[in-house]
């Protein structure tokens, strides 16, 4: 919170200052605050500090064409420390303290959670940001998340077709005690029944859990064909390490599937060679063509590097830059802050962004997926450029961008190249 | 009478600010600073008036407000009874707890309050109907007439709770309830000896406690629209109860208004201008510094004072 | 839940090992609590400083055993100096003043947990050390090497320590602090140097026990909450001030809360250590080799 304060004031000074000089048309009228919470420590911490480096990069850009409605923008965002205790304080203080004009979620589908009755409550657009199905239960009709999957089996209906297509036969859930774990949770289990895969081991954690080896042995002693994980950076970072220090058993044939934090450049530094044979969701891997991320992806780098923050930026970042642009496609045609107006405009139109075109369906989610499953293969320890080149996470679905087939069983795709 | 009228005036003058166009956040946070009255008030009546330091105020506080949560989902019943329903779940873990470990001297008694957070923790962790560790998204009913917003609502049941709790320890310390309980803790063998029912009177403080806090924890979900074990259950509580109380003045039922309308808006102030966690420290250091330096607490600084003109 | 002897075994063989570690991360607790009845609830909190210093310290690339050890001489400052504080301030002026002890430890523990947050964030901290990540294997048994270290360390710490308080003149002086205290003033040792003496002992003892602490899982500031029934519970479970009873009691409820792991779930394991504390108070305070 202390930085995000500087910033503040920063940004306060600078709009002072902008406003005495010539040249810069902007109105009288103040800035246009943008108000959000966003984990940057915490479980989620290294991905939010990404994703704010691009948010704020979208900031600058869109100021630089002349800000919203000739009115600057200003960025206002809170560290929530990815508790969701901390959040509702937050958006109050948002908008009754800093009167903000409009709303992003924090990223996540636990920070956003508490706020959901809240913003239905008071009648508030809010912007999602990678949650999944945290809008389920209440049902609020000016809610747009930005994330490639929309329901359950858009997740795993890769993760299971790989291994039914290893003639796996049954399963193994392992899942954090928490509103995006348990969101998943619910939709794989009645998707594997469908696909008349069987439940051997069904396990919740309580999300502070820090030991899993008694949890590795359960499953071990299951012997499941898939093992399907939903957990958050810190689960998923531990339970990688458990994996690899006490085995999963070889009777599975993939493994993974819902892990958050696998995606976020410094875990996948630190964990290095003990990703491999992993399978997993993403939304970018290298190769994957949407317009304009490439020229993101590169002045995004710059930025990243100077803030000391993930360099390569694929997971959340281009997304994030994407609500951005969303914001920005919405006021300019409607030409108001109006929520509800916007709200409609959202609903109706299909948006262009660096992640490709957007368009939203009943529940504000997207209508059309597009997350991918990609296995690890021949990771080193300790090297982050390494993830630049395609072939460290091979894309096993969907067809349009896949890359390679999955290497089973998971102990012999771990020592594959 | 004085302090009849004196509650009253505090009670008028709630409803007259919720009525006003005063600031929203003023509402949110002042509900935060009028539960730690409540939770400081209750402490008291067990730690300062029997001298038996209770580290468990978020056991209590989260069994009211998970009873609350219970109330309102199961039987979809208003805030008064969802109030009342953990009022009498306060008292009963109260009771339970006390029967348990009142027999125990000092610390073994602390420690044993801080097994039963856990433990409480733990079993709502477990229980998905409320949520589980995931916790759970509250729709609030509508507003009721005539506050403009929930919050204000919130804002004037807790002010009129507050007035009730210090009524209530008021009430026990000038009555024979409150004698007793001074006997206990200024030496609790000769009290026995002299006939004192001891272990009655530690029950029922303890017991009224518990209830007190309870009802504190009642319109919780509400106020945030969500509820999980995790921030319900927090120590922090324990520290906002027993701070207020050492730092305001055990010996009597002003001590902890005093200290708790000071300390929970100092956290507020600081919450919102620097980060929540240097409130904590803030909180923190002012318990020692008062713990060592002056233990009557404010209350006891003032009549240092008053005496030595 | 899946059942099988085999798991049960495993469930065993972890516990004792996560019981002699919980023995080890207790046994400062013996000596401040169990034989100096000092009401101690910051001795988690301190410990979890021990393994944010072993953090630092063997970032600078010691091992992080050798650096918990590095650690001890300091934490045995600290702890003369807490104690000292403690004694002046609180214990000599009698009981009333035994509540406002038992407020000033819980200030203190929040004052460290704190402060480690704005020193250190939220975020979980780990370290590194070729024993950590893989495991012996037995059979089909996999043991992972960081517990069997920690085991080693707790076996080595618990006796010393108790082999340093039976047979050392100093140590012998502590038990009799603890059980006579008159007694000894009228044998002309002073109480209070003896007193500040093992409390330093108990502080530089928690520094390795966080050292542990940080080498068996990833720690974060407020782990010292959950702590506090751990140590608690092993050492009302002991019996105050005894060593021995320390690592059975250890062993008691590292067994008891590997086999609810086992049985039960991850959600139940916390619950343990706290439940087990409440029955012990409830039926047999004096515990099991109580004095």
């Amino acid at each position: 919170m202390r930085g995000s304060r500087r910033k503040v004031l920063k940004a306060g000074a600078a709009l002072a200052a902008a406003s005495a000089l010539p040249g810069k048309a902007f109105a009288q009228a103040g800035p246009v605050k943008i108000g959000m919470s966003m984990p940057q420590t915490g479980s989620l911490g290294a991905g939010g500090q990404a994703a704010l480096v691009a948010l704020r990069l979208w900031v600058d850009d869109v100021n630089q064409r002349g800000g919203l409605l000739n009115r600057k923008v200003e960025l206002i965002a809170y560290d929530d420390q990815t508790n969701p205790a901390n959040v509702p304080g937050i958006y109050t203080k948002l908008l009754d303290v800093d009167k903000v004009d409009l709303l992003i979620a924090p990223y996540g589908t636990v920070p956003t959670a508490p706020i959901m009755p809240m913003v239905k409550q008071r009648n508030l657009l809010l912007m999602g940001n990678f949650s999944f199905q945290v809008n389920a239960k209440v049902q609020h009709d000016m809610w747009f998340n930005n994330s490639p999957w929309n329901d359950a089996s858009s997740w795993s209906d890769g993760f299971v077709k790989a291994g039914q297509e290893a003639g796996a036969k049954s399963i193994a859930f392992l899942a954090a005690d928490q509103e995006f774990a348990q969101n998943l949770a619910n939709g794989a289990r009645e998707l594997s029944k469908k696909a008349n895969i069987k439940s051997v081991y069904d396990q919740n954690y309580p999300p502070t859990t820090t030991d899993f080896s008694s949890l590795i042995r359960g499953i071990r002693a299951a012997r499941p064909d898939m093992v399907f994980v939903m957990s958050y950076p810190n689960d998923s970072v531990a339970i990688i390490r458990a994996v690899n220090e006490i085995g999963v058993g070889s009777s599975v044939q993939v493994f993974g599937g819902g892990m958050v934090g696998l995606q976020f450049t410094p875990i996948m530094t630190s964990l290095g060679s003990l990703l491999n044979g992993v399978l997993n969701y993403n939304s970018y891997v290298p190769g994957m063509k949407y317009p304009g991320i490439e020229d993101f992806l590169s002045r995004y780098a710059k930025r990243a590097t100077d803030a000391k923050v993930d360099p390569l930026g694929f997971y959340l970042p281009p997304f994030n830059y994407a609500i951005g642009q969303m914001l920005e496609q919405a006021v300019n045609a409607t030409k108001s802050l109006e929520h509800r107006r916007l709200a409609e405009y959202l609903r109706k139109n299909e948006m262009k962004t660096v992640v490709g075109p957007i368009r939203y369906d009943k529940m504000g989610e997207w209508a059309n997926p597009r997350v991918v499953q990609a296995q690890f293969r021949g990771v080193a320890d300790k090297d982050t450029e390494q993830f630049r080149q395609a072939g460290k996470q091979v894309v096993i679905y969907p067809e349009e961008y896949k890359t390679g087939n999955v290497i089973t069983p998971f102990e012999k795709a771990r020592s594959a190249k | 009478m004085k302090f009849w009228i004196g509650a009253g005036v505090v009670v008028a003058a709630a409803i007259g600010l919720a009525l006003s166009p005063v600031n929203e956040y003023f509402f949110y946070a002042s509900y935060v600073v009028l539960t730690a009255v409540v939770l400081a008030t209750a402490w008291n009546i067990l730690g300062g008036y029997a001298g038996y330091v209770n580290f468990g105020p978020p056991a209590f506080f989260g069994v009211g407000a998970y009873a609350a949560v219970v109330i309102f989902r199961w039987l979809a019943l208003p805030l008064g009874a969802q109030i009342a329903v953990a009022a009498l779940m306060g008292g009963l873990l109260g009771f339970g707890v006390g029967l348990l470990t009142l027999r125990l001297r000092g610390i073994f008694f602390a420690i044993a309050t801080v097994a039963v957070i856990f433990i409480m923790e733990t079993l709502m962790i477990n229980w998905r109907y409320v949520g589980g560790a995931t916790g759970l998204q509250l729709l609030r009913p509508e507003v009721m007439a005539p506050f403009a917003s929930y919050t204000r609502m919130l804002f004037v049941v807790m002010a009129v709770m507050a007035v009730a709790a210090v009524s209530i320890a008021r009430y026990v310390q000038d009555s024979w309830i409150g004698r007793g309980l001074r006997a206990v803790r200024d030496n609790e063998e000769a009290a026995e000896a002299s006939g004192v029912p001891t272990l009655k009177l530690k029950l029922f403080a303890c017991t009224i406690s518990g209830g007190l806090m309870g009802a504190a924890g009642a319109p919780m979900p509400m106020y945030l629209s969500f509820i999980e074990p995790a921030s319900t259950f927090n120590l922090s509580y324990t520290i906002a109860a027993l701070g207020s109380a050492i730092i305001g003045g055990m010996s009597h039922w002003a001590g902890p208004i005093i200290g708790a309308l000071l300390l929970g808006s100092l956290q507020q102030i600081v919450t919102v201008t620097i980060s929540s966690e240097v409130n904590v420290l803030i909180v923190g250091v002012l318990l020692v510094l008062f713990v060592v330096a002056a233990p009557e607490g404010i209350l006891g600084l003032f009549r240092r004072f008053r005496g030595r003109k | 839940m899946i059942f099988s002897f085999d798991l049960l075994f495993e469930a065993v063989l972890f516990g004792v090992l996560l019981g002699c570690f919980y023995a080890a991360v207790s046994i400062g607790l013996s000596v401040s609590f169990g034989l100096l009845d000092v009401p101690h609830v910051a001795h988690p909190a301190i410990m979890i400083l021990g393994s944010y210093c072993t953090y630092i310290v063997s970032g600078w690339g010691l091992d992080p055993i050798l650096s918990g050890v590095v650690l001890m001489p300091a934490f045995f400052v600290l702890g003369v100096l807490i104690y000292r504080f403690y004694y002046e301030t609180f214990e000599r002026r009698g009981t009333e003043a035994a509540v406002r002890g038992l407020a000033f430890f819980f200030g203190l523990a929040f004052i460290i947990e704190v402060g480690l947050i704005l020193a250190f964030g939220v975020d979980q901290r780990t370290v590194q050390a070729p024993y950590i990540g893989s495991s012996l294997a037995l059979g089909d048994y996999r043991i992972p090497y960081r517990m069997l270290v920690a085991f080693g360390v707790a076996l080595v710490l618990t006796a010393a320590l108790t082999v340093y308080l039976s047979k050392t003149f100093t140590g012998r002086a502590i038990k009799a602090v603890a059980q006579d205290e008159p007694a000894l003033r009228l044998m002309g040792a002073n109480p209070v140097r003896i007193k500040q003496w093992a409390f330093g002992i108990a502080t530089g003892v928690s520094a390795l026990a966080g050292a542990m602490l940080i080498i068996v899982g990833p720690v974060e500031p407020a782990m010292d909450r959950v702590y506090i029934g751990r140590t608690f519970c092993v050492v009302v479970l002991a019996g105050l001030g005894s060593m021995t009873g320390t690592l059975a009691a250890g062993l008691i409820l590292g067994i008891a809360e590997s086999i609810v792991l086992m049985m039960l779930g991850a959600s139940w394991a916390p619950a343990v250590a706290f439940g087990l504390l409440l029955i012990v108070l409830g039926i047999r305070p004096q515990g099991l080799f109580g004095r």
